[in-house]
């Protein structure tokens, strides 16, 4: 059994990693004891700026230090970002300030607090606005190398983390294969591409395991930037497997499956099965519950394949 | 520049001069040839619609020419609708979207200070404008901070786009909100000069907390028809209105 760990804490350990750098910023909207900016605040309180229960605000707020030099990190749930969409877009992704902001306990996965916290339509929204880089790492080592890279980026980013474990993949990794805007494939096959994002890689996994018990070869890929996507590589698994399902913890609308239906259909056409969120809401249950209801988990992903192979 | 266009925002752009051209003469520590010199005072015009009065200012104080003014609204112009810090010299945030200036200020008056900098941030804001509330979630975050660097003016000209203030959205006692958040409080007639200049000594002088300066002005100040006229708000002048205005204000085009 692999390590199982949150990607939150990984973003938490980047923003420490990063504090060498005295043009990093964290902002806080009374959330960091969750999104794990607190080891930030600990180490270096002077450079933590708490907005209070002021999500609007604290966007500005870093656009502002942002213009004046400053690398600005600013968390909250992924949820409560979306308060402040209009900031994000007209005050940060308009001027292309590089802020980058992290909505964290994001998708169904974030389990019992129930629909009010259950971000599903995050990814979408941001994926709309120019400048900006969407990322949804799939666990804490990914999540760590991609938030550490995002400090050198000259334009804004939205990054989902998830609230609870999920296993690692990458302990043992050459760290340089994880970079902003480049898929991974974990798993070559040449029946069906899975391409998934977030908690959903590991289910990925499994299913690419259960479909190889029924003698079809999947390729897996994290596709961890959701934006900009990596074309190539959807290109290139489209070729070789001819079907793909994606496979989000947020809605079928505008996510990642929605970024390759639109690749797709500009280039190739394949086959596609979406694995998401089926336009509703959550409800309150734990992480693999919430899989299981919003039909999200491993043998939901092993019937699309079977769907968008029965397509080609 | 509103009449070439045909569009634009003449009311606000005229309450709200007589203090920009103080502020810029009197305080504000800006370089016209340097306009992203790393330690000049902010200035962020957050009603940011108001664009014409910034503009004919920057062009004044050079950092744009006289000729950028015939690019209001002009496909590829610098001087877009509203002010826009990625299109032109001497505009520190990209503003036309109302509610947004007065945090874009907090953080930069924040980086100010981490810096180790003694410039300060300057916004101008609308009184229309503080009904949004994320001004008020910036309002008691600056005061949390202790941002004496940070500094609001406040074109209280009692007109917004559709009609008087005291019909959208009566605000009661302005001042005693600002106090009641912990800013200095300072209240001016906007177009007495020399009532503005002992204002901005006061934004000037006062370092302990924020502080905003409460100017009460006239929309449309200068041009008969404009004032105190909701209807200019933003509306151009016809051909036969920009002549009157051109003369009432002594200007030449």
């Amino acid at each position: 059994m692999s390590r199982m760990a949150a990607t939150r804490d990984g973003y938490g350990q980047a923003l420490l990693e990063l504090a060498d750098n005295d043009k990093v910023v964290v902002l806080e909207a009374d959330l960091g004891k969750s999104t794990k900016s607190l080891h930030f605040r600990k180490a270096h309180p002077e450079r933590t700026i708490s907005c209070g229960i002021g999500e609007q605000n604290m966007l500005l707020v870093a656009a502002g230090m942002a213009s004046s030099g400053y690398i600005p990190f600013a968390s909250t749930f992924a949820i409560f970002t979306e308060r402040a969409f209009e900031q994000m877009r007209n005050g940060v992704a308009r001027p292309n300030l590089a802020v980058h902001v992290c909505g964290s306990h994001g998708g169904t996965h974030t389990g019992t607090d129930g629909s009010s916290a259950q971000s599903i339509e995050d990814l979408a929204i941001y994926r709309t606005l120019p400048n900006v880089t969407v990322l949804h790492p799939c666990d804490d080592v990914s999540t760590r190398l991609l938030t550490k890279q995002l400090a050198d980026s000259n334009s804004p980013s939205y990054m989902r983390t998830a609230r609870n474990k999920t296993p690692v993949l990458y302990d043992d990794v050459d760290p340089s294969t994880i970079q902003i805007g480049k898929g991974i494939e974990l798993r070559e096959g040449v029946d069906v591409a899975i391409i998934a994002c977030g908690v959903l890689v590991s289910e990925a996994l499994k299913a690419a395991d259960a479909l190889s018990e029924q003698g079809v070869h999947a390729t897996v890929i994290d596709m961890h930037t959701i934006k900009p996507l990596d074309t190539d590589l959807v290109d290139r698994v489209a070729e070789r497997c001819g079907a793909i399902v994606t496979a989000e913890d947020h809605s079928v609308i505008g996510g990642l499956g929605g970024a390759v239906a639109e690749h797709l259909s500009a280039s190739s056409c394949t086959p596609l099965e979406r694995v998401g969120v089926n336009d509703r809401f959550g409800e309150s249950g734990q992480a693999d519950e919430m899989l299981e209801l919003m039909e999200l988990s491993a043998p939901h992903i092993v019937k699309a394949a079977q769907r968008a192979m029965n397509r080609k | 520049m509103v009449h070439r266009a045909q569009a634009g925002h003449p009311g606000g752009s005229l309450s709200e001069i007589d203090l920009m051209a103080a502020l810029y003469s009197t305080s504000l520590r800006v370089r016209p040839d340097d306009p992203d010199w790393d330690d000049r005072d902010r200035f962020i015009l957050s009603k940011g619609h108001a664009s014409p009065g910034m503009y004919a200012l920057l062009a004044e104080k050079g950092f744009i020419s006289h000729d950028d003014l015939h690019s209001y609204r002009v496909l590829g112009g610098i001087c877009q609708g509203h002010v826009d810090m990625k299109w032109c010299p001497g505009v520190d945030f990209s503003a036309g979207s109302l509610g947004m200036g007065l945090s874009f200020g907090m953080g930069c008056a924040l980086a100010a200070r981490l810096e180790g900098s003694e410039r300060r941030a300057f916004v101008m804001l609308g009184d229309g404008e503080i009904q949004e509330g994320s001004v008020w979630e910036a309002a008691m975050a600056a005061t949390h901070h202790e941002l004496g660097n940070l500094k609001v003016i406040l074109d209280r000209n009692r007109i917004q786009n559709d009609d008087f203030c005291l019909e959208q959205m009566r605000m009661f006692d302005i001042p005693a909100k600002w106090k009641a958040f912990g800013w200095n409080v300072m209240e001016i007639d906007g177009h007495n000069m020399t009532e503005i200049v002992d204002g901005i000594k006061f934004l000037d002088e006062s370092n302990n907390a924020p502080s905003i300066l409460i100017a009460q002005t006239i929309k449309g100040k200068g041009v008969s028809y404009m004032e105190d006229n909701p209807s200019f708000h933003g509306a151009a002048p016809n051909d036969e209105q920009f002549e009157i205005a051109m003369n009432e204000l002594g200007a030449v085009e």
